[in-house]
């Protein structure tokens, strides 16, 4: 790391603050007690979790056919569902990885809950595998095991496969990203423990961690093996996500540029998503010092970019439909018959969501204005829904055959279960919020002398002198 | 200020002959009638064996498979006028392998330029003046490409096969279906069009770009260093849609029935790995002659981190655009791929993944490595190699298709434009100071240590 920063570099770290004031800010939410409106949202997020919990009972209990899919469309919000929470959880992986890999110290103030949020949505992505299956006692074939059916196996050719070994890889590996990483914080929180049951419970948490010299390095060491092992992963994952598509022979399904248009779509829908918690997060957790607006604009940033690559997927997906001269092309879902068919509405849901809206980014006053900044986040949170929506169903319901064009509408439990996975989500993300360090304070000392406002002030003084 | 060393310009001058002569030598060999056309296949026969009879000759999207070892006197006839064509293809072929090789080195240069630019970064202001050097092949390299563009449509030399008219004649008997349905995109007036604004866009870019980081140097305020800022962020947007749209013009379209979206993105990748690749071996030639004093090689370490992420990342969107077609073994797309993993491309093609990934990775991984400068410069030759093959393989099979070789022409293009390349951009380099000092982020970059 240089020992000089360019004066034109803003602070990331406002409010004067001192390495004290960074603990006591950050273990602040998790030493005070949850007010009135935590209990509101834990609430209301729990009820939501609970319906989910009572629609997937139903499902398993009845049976698939409770779902709204038929025999053409026979994946419709579960894989949509699916593709969207993965996606979302890729946004930590890219900040607590990719931006690790680039030296981006913007990072720091975001990644411990952008690693969480994760982490979370990993959590809701790999239910709908399991529950969309129609035996679901059945899952464990998937998991090639030695057994009494003559070493019956698994066939390897299949992209439903490899999304197991994907998501369960992710889902460690984020894991155990994410815990190194808190270890250093959860010790800082042991220490200041004043109730034994809580030094107790910090204190196996924290894994008797005494922040050596010898420890740091080992520390240091591994981040940077796990960022450069995570990087791939998170290609990976969504690529292969991406493959259970463009393997296929379905019109629209089959493109070779969907698994790096898929990564980027994930990165586009997960920033959008980390921007959305955060928003809320430095208000209500008064974190505003931490979190601040160059973080917000960068994230804009990161969402403007990604929106580029996705639109110019989308231009690529739409230029080659006509120049295939395929026929076929016509129905898929960046095509003129998807955009006047019976999904216009989803189409152009689409391209409203993901592609005009944001480029109001381009503004710094609109990138740099949180409630707009708020709003561009859940547009794009909508967008990217009807994006997977848009692949999986508009593809499905004209495909070669027009004796089986057919259309989808959803049922209670399609949503119900949608709606518990969100609800499952804030749960987590709520119990997180309260109970564990949520910004990676080791890390933000790390930078304070150099990207602290305090810091940077006193550098210029002495270079006017 | 540096100064172009004597031997080496004398190296890209007898570069530049030899190459010169070289071509001069493949376009007078070039047969001029079947018979001739005969006596070739039967030489290249000897060591080849008849097991090639199932490969495809893109030559004609109307005779796209040639099995079968009894053809009729008439197919024969058209196999060798195909083959005849493929013969006099191989020196234009060979002179657009090298040339486009050369041009996306500057261009995929301009972009990682642009990106530093766009993206703030602190370590990389000591390598502007290089990258800005490499970046002034981008001009003549476009004249070169516009010249042969420009004489493929002229001669009609059965290059880009969609520009012969018989195939949009409904009398004829080439008359093709597919390619009348593609003639809004693909017909000559639209084509050229098209590559003039790429060209003049990017070359525009360049332009202002080194324009403003020169001034900047005397600048006392950051005027030059915010309009570069902004040029950069609007030349990636324009990069970002053109590039693709060049990969399907040039090279797609040379076998116009097939196509995949991942194209641009696949060039990309080849065209950004080579460039980056080519910044730091220029970077450790001028540090070993005493010009770089700010670089040191924490630099390298950078450079060579690029090298080695961006060869995983050509090898993974090869491996998606290659398995995706692989699986789903569609006959209109697989045509593309039979010639390239079947056919006489079969070593060319599984060879070039091991420069392109298997040594970059092995070799580049571990990070004391990335510091020493003659196992960057080896590495980097292995993964210019690769990427030559790689753009071989994207073109030939369609242009030269069964008679490939890597003989006389190929190597005298590669000649040619190799000291074309070293003569301008070391000659660029000499035109200004090797530190661009009055860069915002330069104290930052001249302090880097990783």
């Amino acid at each position: 790391m240089s020992h000089y920063e360019a004066s034109i570099r803003e602070p990331l770290i406002n409010g004067n603050k001192s390495y004290h004031d960074i603990t006591v800010d950050v273990a602040a939410p998790v030493e005070g007690k949850a007010n009135k409106k935590w209990w509101i949202a834990f609430t209301i997020a729990l009820l939501a979790f609970l319906y989910g919990i009572a629609c997937i009972a139903y499902t398993i209990g009845i049976g698939i056919g409770v779902w709204g899919l038929n025999n053409r469309v026979n994946w419709a919000w579960d894989i949509t569902n699916f593709v969207w929470w993965v996606g979302i959880g890729h946004a930590g992986t890219l900040i607590s990885a990719v931006l690790l890999l680039f030296r981006q110290k913007w990072r720091m103030g975001i990644n411990r809950s952008a690693e969480a949020m994760t982490i979370f949505a990993v959590f809701q992505a790999g239910l709908f595998p399991i529950i969309h299956m129609g035996r679901v006692w059945n899952a464990f074939y998937v998991l090639p095991l030695p057994n009494a059916l003559g070493s019956l196996w698994v066939n390897f050719n299949s992209p439903l496969l490899w999304d197991v070994f994907a998501i369960s890889t992710y889902l460690s590996v984020s894991l155990v990203f994410w815990y190194t990483g808190l270890l250093p914080d959860f010790a800082m929180l042991r220490d200041r423990a004043v109730r034994p049951f809580q030094k107790k419970i910090y204190g196996l948490l924290s894994f008797g961690w005494s922040g050596r010299l010898k420890d740091w390095q080992r520390f240091e060491e591994v981040s940077l093996v796990l960022a450069g092992l995570a990087t791939p992963l998170v290609l990976s994952v969504h690529t292969i996500v991406s493959m259970d598509f463009a393997t296929s022979v379905i019109p629209g399904w089959h493109s070779t540029i969907f698994p790096p248009y898929f990564v980027a779509g994930a990165i586009f829908s997960g920033f959008a998503m980390v921007q959305t918690l955060l928003l809320i997060m430095r208000k209500v957790s008064n974190l505003e010092a931490y979190i601040t607006r160059i973080h917000i604009e960068n994230m804009n940033k990161v969402i403007l970019l990604t929106g580029g690559i996705v639109s110019v997927a989308y231009i690529t997906e739409f230029f080659m439909g006509w120049y295939s001269g395929s026929s076929y092309e016509d129905y898929t879902y960046l095509s003129v018959g998807a955009a006047t068919g019976p999904y216009w509405w989803a189409f152009w849901a689409l391209i409203t969501c993901n592609f005009i809206i944001p480029q109001s980014l381009w503004f710094k006053k609109l990138r740099t204005n949180y409630v707009w900044s708020f709003f561009i986040s859940i547009v794009i949170n909508i967008g990217m829904w009807f994006e997977r929506f848009d692949i999986i169903v508009i593809d499905l319901s004209r495909g070669h055959l027009p004796s089986s064009w057919t259309m989808f509408s959803p049922t209670f439990v399609d949503v119900g279960i949608f709606i518990g996975t969100i609800g499952f989500f804030f749960v987590l993300f709520l119990l997180y919020a309260r109970t564990f360090p949520v910004i990676a304070q080791a890390e933000l000392k790390s930078i304070l002398k150099s990207s602290g406002d305090n810091y940077k002030k006193l550098r210029e003084n002495n270079h006017e002198q | 200020m540096y100064s172009f060393s004597k031997k080496l310009k004398i190296s890209a001058i007898v570069f530049m002959i030899l190459g010169a002569l070289g071509i001069a030598y493949g376009f007078l060999t070039i047969p001029n009638s079947i018979e001739e056309v005969k006596q070739l296949t039967e030489q290249q026969n000897q060591g080849h064996n008849e097991a090639n009879a199932a490969n495809v000759i893109e030559q004609n999207p109307n005779h796209a498979v040639e099995n079968g070892k009894e053809v009729s006197e008439a197919a024969k006839t058209e196999h060798l006028t195909h083959a005849l064509h493929s013969f006099q293809n191989r020196p234009y072929a060979a002179i657009f392998i090298a040339m486009f090789f050369f041009f996306m080195i500057a261009l995929g240069t301009l972009a990682f330029y642009a990106i530093q630019y766009a993206s703030q970064a602190g370590w990389s202001i000591v390598l502007f003046r290089v990258m800005e050097g490499i970046t002034a092949y981008l001009l003549p390299g476009s004249l070169f490409i516009l010249a042969f563009l420009i004489i493929s449509v002229a001669n009609g030399h059965y290059f880009y096969i969609w520009m012969n008219p018989e195939y949009y004649n409904p009398q004829s008997e080439l008359y093709d279906e597919i390619l009348v349905g593609k003639s809004w995109w693909l017909n000559v007036p639209f084509w050229m069009v098209r590559t003039f604004i790429f060209l003049l866009g990017w070359n525009i870019y360049r332009y202002f770009a080194v324009k403003n980081s020169l001034a900047q140097d005397a600048g006392v305020d950051l005027t030059h260093y915010k309009k570069n800022f902004k040029a950069s962020v609007f030349f990636l947007l324009f990069f970002a849609v053109t590039e693709s749209m060049m990969a399907w013009d040039w090279i797609m379209s040379l076998t116009p029935h097939w196509l995949s979206t991942l194209f641009g993105w696949y060039v990309f990748s080849t065209l950004f790995v080579s460039s980056i690749t080519v910044i730091a071996m220029v970077t450790i030639y001028l540090k070993s002659k005493g010009f770089l004093p700010q670089v040191n090689n924490s630099h390298f370490h950078d450079l060579a981190k690029f090298m080695f992420g961006f060869s995983i990342f050509w090898t993974y969107l090869w491996f998606s655009q290659f398995m995706l077609i692989w699986y789903a073994n569609m006959p209109e797309e697989t045509a593309y791929f039979t010639p390239r993993l079947l056919g006489p491309y079969q070593l060319l093609f599984m060879g070039m993944l091991l420069s392109n990934f298997v040594f970059p990775l092995l070799l580049l991984m571990n990070s004391d490595f990335k510091r020493i400068p003659w196992f960057i410069i080896s590495t980097g030759i292995i993964i210019l190699l690769g990427h030559y093959v790689d753009i071989f393989v994207m073109i030939s099979p369609a242009t030269v298709g069964n008679h490939w070789q890597i003989g006389i022409p190929e190597i005298s293009s590669i000649l040619f434009f190799l000291g074309l390349f070293i003569y301008v951009v070391f000659n660029a380099l000499t035109k200004s100071p090797l530190n661009a000092k009055g860069n915002p982020f330069i104290k930052e970059s001249e302090h880097f240590h990783y």
